[in-house]
């Protein structure tokens, strides 16, 4: 039981950030239909940036309290998020607006690997730390523990999500953004000027993006140029369980995926241990009672398979996701 | 197609095949004098020719969006890695393993496409996308328990190809010439190659293709006049990965090392690359992008890292990343610019040139 | 209403929902082999729908087809075509992009067998196939007097041109049934005048026509029974004449109750 809690913890840490950077899919998909390939690399791109804010305050001296240093690098990183996302929607995208669906999405790819590659220029090929500047206290809770970071992207995430969720129901642009996610057309026969809602869609998504970008770096402890397209496949997949174009699902697929993820990890050695089985050949029985009848054929190396599988069986049996509308084909 | 098809061929077409099939014949030798290294350089030209055509059938004829190609070169290659070297102790001849690769590799697609091809276009590329990632990570982690593809330190001492004792890997003199290891595989991977453009044309202009090509106009209508999308679809995948397959194997073979670091994400978008930026759908664009994409990177490396040196004393963006930064700026910007790719098929840029927002 | 073994299709009850509404309601009809059948309605009764379901793009809710003596159950849109039901589209759904003839010859698929093999080896069997394939197109597209445009993309024919390249098409399938949706929609007298004698053709050649048409004078002058529906319902079904002076239809096209005078039948 302890393991259990302890999982569902930690897959909620975890799945608060997916929510996050799904939330941003979401957004873009809902509104043009293109699935933003290069959304993870702008999670990747909040990440450095706010390490190389954070490293230079530091080396600077002086006493200024972390919490401070920590929130100059997120504004900072937010800020350079927001106007790279706008840039990319303007040069690369809008352009293909009309064409079809391939275009876009080949684009998209193509601005993922620029944008990596970017990261690789500039911040080099290492692993690069993060300095830790939270304490881990851990409190218990219910015989698992939590540390204060985890409370604090959890706690950070939900603020955010409802905060989005305020802006989409209760302004005026997020009434826009409603209305040119049903049907652009009309919604610019209405005034709404559609570049201007679909620019507010990217950029609102890499504010969050960059914010989860800082998140998975403090957390994890390291980032690297390539952090952001497993990562960002994940949010994808998670966007995708929650019912793509919808909001609410991006928030539950991010949370459920993460705890998918956390369990199978958590379990799938146990799940897999072949030593219970009959039949085993000599070698396998030897290398059983050498291991402590524990030998499992998938260890939690495999976890980055789950997520993918989630996105195959979910794709196939239920596209629309879990709270999204069934959507028929007209003739 | 056109009608009524011209029965003789002129005599200037025989004498242009003579030109080139002279060309291709010396063209080893002019590279060696360069170095070994741009003849090595010329048989994966040709393994991507392979890999790209492979592709256009998938992407170009039937018009299925596969991010994932990459996974079935990765289970040919990995099929002849098993089946010829001495990690398994199993020591089949090539012309064994070369079917089957093409086989293990047709069933994976099948399996693959069976459930998903209903999906639409972009949703299917993902999950494509998905699948190779699931076969790369497989393949690096299925050493433990039981070893059976050596994780991520790959397979090695693979067999070369061999007929009786004439090993393609040792240089040998034949008829008073000289052959280098690479220079015997060229010829070899000249006729495989040749035999699958002339299979690529031969599909293309038939029922079949041009089935693929009504389900890439308007799948309603063809549904509606007897075809059967599905199978002729999951056709399109199986055939696709079957080249992917041979691919793979002949790879393993000039390679005589694999390993899963080879058949990432970034190798499927590179023959993606190949088949969008030579020109979806078009053989001879295909060809052509796969020879570019291939040629390029190399020049670069070997101009670019000098010319660094000369001008600041140090490489400041190794060769690497400068092809990967031309290659995202390359897809970028045929998409903004030349959507149909360099040289494309007359109907896909009929297709591409449609701003309407038809798909 | 019991299944009649000369007819050539008939329909029993057939129902089909979308969400809200109600697109059919027990509609039940029977076509006999080599009439032509015309089914018309003022717009949004149904008549394409009803298409839609014969052609297996949607199921019916209820109800069911008999199509030459053998049910029509839950067939998908290729198989429905394999049987020999062969359709056009409202809204032209032609492949733009490829000439005319190779739309025909695509029309050729489902009769013919080459597959990847034959693709590949051009065997003897597969040569000779290709070959009929392009003369039976060349004759079609001669039938329907497109020939002079068989190297023409789709999409630049005359509009005229593209319906009958659709029935050619239609046609390549050897259909037992030919079902047109509004084959002269948009076209002026004269255009119609020869697409009443082109059907004329094909009635004479053996192929039973469904036709759905809001032309009123190219139904009566050439249908041999009409079928008229109204929000989804069947409201009279006979020749062309008695179903021109059945009040209900006029009230239908015309709305409320007809005070005016009628034409004695």
């Amino acid at each position: 039981m302890d393991t259990f809690l302890q999982q569902i913890i930690n897959g909620l840490t975890l799945g608060s950030v997916y929510a996050l950077v799904a939330l941003g899919y979401t957004m873009v998909y809902g509104i043009i239909g293109l699935i933003n390939f290069a959304h993870g690399e702008v999670v990747m791109i909040g990440a450095m940036v706010s390490l190389s804010v954070v490293t230079a305050l530091l080396g600077a001296g002086s006493g200024v309290p972390a919490a401070l240093i920590i929130l100059a690098g997120l504004i900072v990183a937010v800020l350079v998020c927001m106007t790279l996302a706008y840039g990319m929607e303007k040069i690369a995208y809008r352009p293909l607006r009309k064409a079809p669906r391939l275009a876009p999405l080949i684009t998209a790819i193509g601005m993922s690997i620029i944008l990596q590659n970017l990261a690789l220029m500039i911040w080099g090929r290492n692993y690069l730390t993060f300095p830790t500047l939270i304490e881990p206290t851990t409190h218990n809770v219910l015989g698992a523990t939590m540390t204060d970071l985890q409370m604090l992207i959890v706690a950070l995430a939900a603020a955010l999500m409802a905060g989005l969720v305020f802006v989409v129901q209760r302004t005026r642009l997020g009434m826009a953004m409603r209305a040119t996610a049903q049907n652009p057309q009309v919604a610019g026969l209405m005034g709404i000027d559609i570049n201007v809602v679909i620019s507010a869609a990217f950029v609102i998504g890499a504010a969050l993006a960059a914010v989860a970008g800082l998140m998975v770096m403090t957390y994890y402890g390291i980032a690297h140029y390539y952090m952001g397209f497993l990562l960002g496949l994940k949010a994808f997949t998670a966007a995708v369980l929650g019912g793509i174009g919808n909001l609410a699902g991006a928030m539950l697929g991010g949370i459920l995926l993460g705890i998918i993820e956390a369990l199978g990890a958590g379990y799938i050695g146990d799940v897999s241990n072949i030593c219970g089985f009959p039949m085993l050949s000599d070698t396998l029985q030897e290398k059983c009672a050498a291991n402590d009848d524990q030998l499992s054929l998938f260890g939690s190396n495999y976890q980055d398979v789950f997520a993918f599988f989630v996105l195959i069986l979910v794709l196939i049996f239920r596209p629309s996701g879990l709270l999204g509308e069934r959507v028929a084909d007209r003739a | 197609m056109k009608a009524p098809r011209a029965k003789s061929i002129p005599p200037k077409v025989w004498v242009g095949v003579a030109l080139l099939a002279l060309a291709l014949t010396l063209l080893p030798f002019v590279a060696a004098f360069a170095g070994q290294a741009w003849v090595r350089i010329l048989n994966f030209a040709m393994l991507y020719i392979m890999l790209a055509l492979g592709l256009n059938i998938v992407v170009g004829f039937a018009g299925l969006l596969d991010l994932g190609y990459i996974a079935f070169y990765a289970v040919g290659a990995y099929v002849y890695a098993l089946l010829a070297s001495p990690h398994l102790g199993i020591h089949l001849p090539f012309w064994v393993i070369l079917p089957l690769s093409a086989g293990i590799a047709c069933a994976f697609g099948v399996l693959l496409g069976a459930p998903t091809l209903k999906l639409r276009g972009d949703y299917l590329a993902i999950v494509t996308l998905g699948f190779g990632e699931i076969i790369r990570i497989f393949l690096n982690n299925l050493n433990a328990p039981i070893n059976i593809t050596n994780g991520p330190q790959g397979v090695n001492l693979i067999d070369p190809f061999r007929i009786g004792s004439f090993s393609f890997a040792r240089p040998e003199v034949v008829l008073g010439v000289a052959f280098s290891g690479p220079q015997k595989y060229y010829y070899l991977l000249l006729l495989i190659t040749i035999g699958v453009i002339v299979v690529n044309l031969r599909l293309q202009n038939s029922r079949l293709g041009r089935a693929w090509e009504a389900i890439r106009e308007d799948e309603i209508a063809a549904k509606a006049m007897g075809i059967n999308t599905r199978n002729v679809k999951l056709l399109a995948f199986a055939m696709g990965a079957s080249f992917g397959g041979i691919a793979g194997a002949v790879f393993s073979a000039t390679q005589q090392f694999v390993s899963p670091e080879s058949f990432g994400l970034f190798e499927s978008i590179i023959v993606l690359a190949m088949v969008v930026l030579g020109g979806m759908g078009n053989i001879s664009g295909v060809i052509l992008g796969a020879i570019l994409l291939t040629l390029l990177p190399e020049v670069l490396r070997y101009t670019m890292e000098p010319l660094q040196n000369a001008l600041f004393g140090r490489v400041i963006l190794d060769a690497e990343t400068i092809r990967l930064l031309v290659f995202g700026v390359a897809l970028v910007a045929i998409m903004l610019f030349r959507p149909a790719g360099i040289w494309p098929s007359a109907v896909r840029k009929r297709e591409l040139e449609v701003k309407g927002g038809a798909a | 209403m019991s299944v009649n073994p000369s007819a050539l299709l008939t329909a029993t009850g057939i129902g089909k929902r979308f969400g809200g509404v109600q697109a059919l309601t027990d509609v039940s009809f029977s076509i006999a082999r080599g009439e032509i059948y015309g089914l018309i309605g003022p717009n949004g009764a149904g008549k394409t729908s009803l298409f839609n379901v014969l052609t297996g793009i949607y199921s019916p809710d209820s109800g069911n087809f008999t199509f030459d003596g053998a049910p029509l159950d839950r067939l998908k849109p290729n198989e429905v075509a394999e049987r020999g039901i062969a359709r056009t589209f409202q809204n032209i759904r032609l492949f733009q992009n490829l000439s005319a003839l190779e739309n025909v010859m695509i029309g050729r698929h489902v009769r013919t067998h080459a597959g990847v093999f034959g693709a590949i080896f051009r065997d003897r069997q597969t040569l000779t196939e290709e070959a009929a394939i392009e003369a039976r197109s060349y004759e079609l597209l001669d039938y329907v007097g497109v020939a002079n445009r068989a190297n023409h993309l789709a999409k630049h024919l005359a509009y005229g041109d593209q319906r009958r390249l659709e029935i050619a098409r239609a046609l390549a399938t050897d259909p037992k049934l030919l079902a047109l949706d509004e084959p002269a929609a948009g076209m002026n007298a004269t255009e119609t005048k020869a697409l009443k004698a082109l059907l004329d053709d094909i009635r004479r050649d053996g192929t039973t026509i469904l036709l759905i048409e809001h032309d009123m004078k190219l139904v009566m002058s050439i249908c041999d029974r009409v079928l008229v529906l109204d929000y989804g319902k069947k409201i009279a079904e006979g020749s062309a004449a008695e179903v021109q002076s059945d009040p209900k239809v006029i009230a239908a096209y015309l709305g409320g109750e007809v005070t005016l005078n009628l034409r004695r039948a």
